[in-house]
């Protein structure tokens, strides 16, 4: 591929994972794991690097909403607590379970929700 | 008690988010659905809580040797313009339609899972199998 083709490439995933995570506010991530792995990155490696990726895109956009007047002090820093904490759990979780059945578990549980705001 | 049932769904959405699977796709349908959250105000708190959360495991990361920065700013760039762009835009969508919008998307990226997870599901068969047979010779 020659070098033009390849920085359109990244630039259009990028366009795709930046446009998802600032109308949803998050899924950037669920979107660029798998294009860098597509991308030639290993499993482990594009996680990690998928968060550098969108760490300055949800500091952008985190901007633009609380710009935008949507805030809860409460809310905010329950959630936060609790996101802090679950997410070490879940770090430990990780060796435990099998990668493949809590990617089922997860897809539908998501689709039970998604349905659930459609309707 | 308000709290209480916060930090709960923050607990939730976390667990997912540190085993890798957005956190934010489940933090928020649970704040929309079960807590009665605004769907801004949620997409508003799951952006703001997942930076203290990335900023850790990014200095892990980097520490474990797990980043391969080759060409990312090629995608940084044109994810934060958009980002903004999009952010800017759903201003002014009513809670009721981005609702919906997020409905979609979560039923659209829930269909990606099941596919790879089947996937992966069937490779690690595949993988026992094969250790099988060697283990028979």
């Amino acid at each position: 591929m020659t070098e033009v083709k390849k920085i359109a490439k990244l630039c259009g995933a990028g366009m795709l994972t930046g446009a998802v995570n600032g109308l949803f506010g998050g899924g950037g991530g669920m979107i660029v794991v798998p294009l860098l792995q597509a991308n030639g990155r290993a499993p482990l490696v594009a996680h990690a690097t998928a968060i550098l990726i969108i760490l300055p895109v949800c500091l952008a956009s985190a901007a633009v909403y609380l710009a935008g007047g949507w805030f809860d002090a409460e809310l905010f820093l329950a959630v936060g607590l609790g996101v802090l904490a679950g997410g070490a759990a879940g770090a430990n979780l990780l060796g435990v379970i099998s990668p493949a059945a809590a990617t089922l578990v997860f897809a539908a549980v998501m689709f039970a929700a998604g349905v659930r705001m459609i309707v | 008690m308000r709290f209480l049932v916060y930090l709960l769904a923050g607990l939730a959405g976390g667990v997912l988010g540190g085993m890798g699977m957005g956190g934010g796709c489940v933090l928020i349908p649970i704040l929309t659905v079960l807590c009665g959250v605004p769907q801004h105000m949620a997409q508003s708190v799951n952006l703001l809580t997942f930076l203290p959360m990335a900023a850790v495991s990014l200095h892990v990361h980097a520490e474990n040797g797990l980043l391969d920065t080759r060409g990312v700013l090629w995608m940084i760039v044109p994810a934060t313009l958009l980002s903004v762009l999009g952010g800017l835009f759903v201003q002014n969508v009513s809670g009721g339609a981005l609702r919906v919008g997020f409905g979609v998307f979560l039923c659209l990226l829930s269909l990606y899972q099941f596919a790879s997870g089947i996937k992966g599901l069937r490779a690690a068969k595949a993988g026992s199998r094969d250790s099988g047979y060697k283990a028979g010779l």
